[in-house]
């Protein structure tokens, strides 16, 4: 018998070898016979490529090969795939522009890759590159997403002649119109939601060989989901079957959405494997990371809320231009429709919506999902419009809350998800009694002392994860399904191996997961280990992003130990001469039902391997099982932040002197990781807040191109957080969680922007409110 | 990085004959250099390691004054109890410099030469009055900053030691860069009695001495004596992080900041 894991704060079982040098991360693998990759990337915004001079790279001793765009078209190699259809609101399928792996005539962004070097070393390589001369013409680019719309803006794609991917609409405009026609009070705010660089620790890598031995390929890479990589890669880019290729994600340092996509970089490298016959490494550096990680948000936005006289809320109409960049990264598509315009809900009883969404394409790096994903962006725009109009309607901005919350569950929105269970009024009282509200007046006083102004902001968000029944993520357009796999590989002697398709790039699934299987079987935590990240272990999987893996994954895997205690009854039941249904198991042991006989798993599992005692006759021997999980609903964790500032009125600078997060995640499995998971949303959050500007100038060059000018928070930055959890377990799965991993990015920025414009007294702030532009305001706030 | 040949002389004969070389560059601590090579916008030919030469490493503070050795650390002097003692704004200055790391690698004679717009160092320099030593002469801080990344120092010159002289009070407040944590503004006030001067960097292209502020501190030293003082922001920087007129703003407020911290 051993203690319950589920619920325990156990240290990570990864962070002895990530903390020792002992990760094995994807530049960290060397081949025999390496070479190595180097791409030649446009640097301008927007160019014709006349020609492509590469006679003095292929002169350099040791360059092995220099590919362009016409060796792609040659090779018939296809773009890379959009895996999300999204339907105009005139029934047209979007505008799919050609996303090509190596540029075909033309350059779209800083950044796009036009040619690629294949050398002897990285140096010689990078060397090489620079060796490359191309012929540009240099076309008039265009980054603003509303400016792209206008009549005359340069144009990227031929078949989007607007630069226009499409334009979604979503509820009821005409009731929507009517019930503002009626409205006592609107309250209206234009938003910009910035542009974000995503940053993982670990640059983007590829390291990809070919065996002419079985005419198979491998392809080490940091990516977040092996199998889908795989998936879009061999069947709409390479034409490969999948059984000859192996994709293979190993300790990953950090994603954030920016792994989940397939990169040109990798099929090039795969692709040039094969030509070469050698194995083919690339290994971004930070400021091509800068360049060519798909970015975050970037969103411009007009939003309206109309309420009675009591401040009940009646309707929102928002209607937002989303920035796609160049072309359409993998999922960019569902971010800011999909996974945005269904939250417009938040927590209210707002009964009619109406939501119109532009996607537009600019000369800038392709924005895809990045922590949160379309998430924060509602988020941004309900808790930013019902915090200003509560100021305008001189109510308390938690009793509009209160008046508003939804409140008898399930819960079906006017913006298609049904909330299957939830409390706000428990975050959002728990969170103001931690917080201190209170005694906010006082220290607000005591600070106009010292010259200094405070302000309270709050967010009481609600996030879509799980993601996602595949029968409806197809019926909205989704290309592939959002189940998950998983297996458990029980030892002749009793250890565990669990595979998942989840993949953990900081999570933490190895000590989650282990104690979701160990808890179950009554193991100690050590008997259990957790395989991830190789399609040629793993069944399937459709990885990790959307806060899914303990929802949808750890799922998977509770129906695969279901299965093996099922079968462990069998051949207890074999054992102990009972009869199966007399069977129970308890914590590690199979025992006979108001009996003291009972035989423990380890004996169970060596049964089933040296089966000389067992029914043969009815049951095959081994015990190993695995399931595939599709969840009937999202999960919709949900939660109350309190953000308390004191903006320094000489410099504008903004300390955050309280954070305050109450979340409900439904059942919480380790509350360290969890609250880990907190800590990095909401410093994430802050970030684009406060920090965090990704600057183009009018030419399409990043100027926020390096740490040096784009501000990631430090440690320094944020404030020691108060965080805790309130738990209404979902309704729909059977460990009744919801996920964890996003929540801090998609409630902190509008609670960080609603205490500084309620320290400054001002109606709006853009993001991210930088000391200067605090400064700025100040100097003008009337 | 582009190849280059590397040296590590270990005298100061052999070090300035190699560095007199075209396309000859000094390493010191290498925090601006060795990044600047790695994104291929520096190619050295000859890079000339000054790490083995014992005799720049010297620091020595009493009280006639602060001289540190030009390949003396950051974070040496930010730790050196001696200047802690004898100018204790020096020692926080150092210390206040990037971060850890760089802090560990970086020197002053490196910091010096490259003159950065945005370096810590150039503040104290001016607004201390220290005098540069190179291998040929000694040069005043009034004349040793002359532009963008541009010093007195002639091709091949190398830094040898930096000498301070002891103030009544200073101090330096730094308004730091969100991202870099280099200085947006950085004022160094410091009180010799019958004097006072007031160094800024950050501000502008290169680090520069505020006259009216220096006037306004003799006749009082206190913070309401700069507080009023408006910084013009013409020929000031602009970049993503500050415009000029934020500069000129922050100018004033750093300076009546750094005068407060110098009167505690």
């Amino acid at each position: 018998m051993n203690a319950p894991l589920i619920g325990a704060r156990i240290e990570r079982k990864e962070d002895y070898r990530f903390l020792t040098g002992a990760g094995q991360y994807t530049d960290d693998l060397a081949m025999p016979n390496q070479a190595y990759a180097a791409f030649v990337r446009s640097p301008h915004a927007h160019a014709k490529i006349r020609g492509i001079d590469a006679s003095k790279a292929k002169a350099l001793k040791g360059v092995l090969a220099v590919y362009t765009g016409e060796d792609i078209a040659a090779a018939k190699l296809g773009g890379l795939p959009c895996g999300w259809l999204i339907t105009d609101v005139n029934g047209q399928p979007m505008k799919e522009p050609p996303h090509p792996v190596l540029a075909q005539g033309k350059a779209r962004h800083v950044g796009d890759q036009v040619a690629v070097v294949i050398a002897e070393t990285q140096d010689l390589a990078r060397d090489a590159a620079e060796l490359v001369e191309v012929d540009y013409e240099v076309l008039p680019a265009v980054v603003d997403a509303v400016k792209a719309r206008a009549k005359g803006a340069p144009v990227l794609h031929d078949i989007a002649p607007d630069n226009t991917c499409y334009v979604w609409s979503i509820g009821d405009k005409a009731a929507v119109d009517a019930a503002f026609a009626k409205a006592a009070h609107v309250t209206r705010l234009d938003l910009v939601n910035n542009r974000l660089v995503p940053n993982a620790m670990e640059p983007r890598a590829v390291n990809a060989s070919y065996s002419r031995h079985d005419d198979s390929y491998t392809l080490y890479v940091a990516s977040q989901n092996p199998h889908v990589e795989r998936l879009l890669m061999t069947a709409f880019v390479m034409g490969l079957p999948e059984h000859k290729v192996r994709v293979v994600a190993p300790d990953v340092g950090g994603g954030f959405g920016s792994k989940i996509y397939l990169y040109a970089e990798d099929v090039v490298a795969t692709w040039a494997a094969k030509q070469l016959n050698r194995p083919v490494k690339w290994t971004s550096d930070r400021s091509e990371a800068f360049i060519s990680d798909a970015h975050g948000r970037d969103h411009i936005t007009v939003a309206e809320l109309a309420m009675d006289k009591d401040g009940k809320f009646l309707a929102m109409r928002v209607n937002t231009t989303a920035n796609l960049g160049a072309y359409l990264s993998t999922f960019a598509s569902c971010v800011p429709t999909i996974l945005y315009a269904t939250l417009l809900a938040g927590q209210y009883t707002t009964p009619l919506i109406y939501c119109e969404v532009a996607a537009v394409f600019t000369n800038t790096v392709p924005v895809d999902a990045y922590r949160g994903a379309g998430r924060p962006e509602a988020t941004y725009v309900v808790e930013r419009l019902v915090e200003t109009a509560a100021r305008e309607m001189k109510l308390d901005p938690a009793e509009i809350r209160r008046r508003n919350f939804i409140k008898t569950f399930p819960y079906q929105t006017p913006v298609a998800l049904q909330y299957d269970t939830g409390d706000y009024e428990a975050t959002l009282s728990a969170a103001i009694k931690m917080a201190d509200v209170a005694g906010f007046p006082k220290r607000k006083e005591e600070a106009a002392k010292k010259g200094k102004l405070r302000g309270l902001g709050y967010c009481c968000y609600i996030e879509a994860c799980g993601i996602a029944p595949s029968n409806i993520a197809g019926a909205l357009g989704a290309r592939a399904g959002l189940f998950e796999a998983g297996e458990i590989r029980v030892h002749p002697t009793g250890s565990v191996t669990v595979f998942t398709g989840s993949h953990s790039h900081g999570q933490g699934h190895e000590t989650t997961f282990a104690q979701v299987v160990a808890d179950r079987l009554g193991l100690p935590l050590d008997k259990v280990d957790i395989v991830h990240g190789d399609t040629s272990k793993i069944l399937f999987g459709m990885g990790t992003y959307g806060s899914r893996s303990i929802a949808v994954g750890g799922t998977a895997i509770v129906k695969a130990l279901d299965k093996i205690v099922a079968k462990g009854k069998k051949i207890a039941a074999h054992l102990l001469e009972a009869a199966e249904a007399d069977i129970e198991y308890d914590r590690g042991v199979f025992k006979v039902a108001g009996t003291d006989k009972q035989k423990a798993f380890g004996e169970v599992a060596f049964a089933a391997y040296v089966p000389h005692n067992y029914p043969l006759d009815k049951l095959e021997p081994g015990l190993n099982e695995n399931a595939f999980y599709d969840p009937t609903n999202f999960t919709f964790p949900a939660g109350s932040y309190v953000c308390e500032v004191e903006v320094d009125k000489e410099t504008g600078t903004t300390q955050i002197v309280s954070f305050v997060a109450v979340d409900d995640f439904g059942k919480v499995i380790n509350p360290m990781i969890v609250e880990g998971q907190v800590h990095g949303g909401l410093t994430q959050g802050i970030g684009q807040a406060l920090t965090e500007g990704t600057r183009y100038d009018a030419e399409g060059q990043l100027l926020s191109g390096a740490f040096m000018d784009y501000a990631i928070p430090r440690a320094g930055d944020v404030p020691s957080y108060k965080v805790d959890t309130r738990e209404t377990p979902c309704t729909h799965n059977p460990l009744g969680v919801k996920g964890c991993g996003e929540a801090g990015a998609i409630g902190a920025p509008a609670a960080v922007i609603n205490a500084i414009t309620d320290a400054l007294g001002v109606k709006d702030i853009p993001m991210p409110a930088t000391a200067q532009t605090v400064w700025k305001t100040l100097q003008t706030r009337i | 990085m582009h190849a280059f040949q590397y040296h590590r002389p270990s005298n100061l004969k052999d070090a300035v004959a190699t560095g007199a070389k075209d396309e000859a560059k000094y390493l010191a601590g290498g925090q601006s250099l060795v990044q600047a090579m790695k994104l291929r916008l520096a190619a050295p030919g000859d890079l000339v390691d000054l790490n083995a030469l014992a005799d720049l490493k010297a620091l020595k503070a009493d009280a006639s004054g602060v001289t540190v050795g030009a390949m003396v650390r950051h974070a040496e002097v930010a730790s050196s109890s001696s200047v802690q003692k004898v100018i204790p704004a020096l020692a926080a200055l150092a210390g206040m410099i990037g971060d850890r790391q760089v802090r560990h690698m970086g020197t002053i004679g490196g910091s010096l030469a490259n003159n950065d717009p945005a370096a810590d160092y150039p503040a104290a320099v001016l607004g201390l009055g220290a005098t540069i030593t190179t291998n040929k002469r000694k040069i005043e801080a009034d004349k040793f900053f002359k532009g963008l990344y541009e010093t007195a120092l002639e091709p091949g010159e190398l830094i040898t030691s930096v000498s301070f002289p002891v103030p009544k009070r200073a101090a330096y407040m730094k308004f730091k860069n969100p991202a870099s944590r280099f200085a947006i503004v950085g004022v160094f006030v410091a009180d010799f009695g019958n004097a006072v001067r007031v160094g800024v960097t950050g501000a502008g292209p290169s680090a520069f001495r505020q006259a009216d502020m220096e006037k306004a501190l003799a006749a009082k030293f206190a913070p309401e004596s700069v507080a009023g003082i408006k910084v013009k922001a013409d020929g000031l920087n602009t970049d993503l992080h500050a415009s000029a007129e934020y500069r000129a703003h922050l100018v004033t407020v750093m300076a009546k900041r750094a005068v407060e911290a110098a009167l505690k």
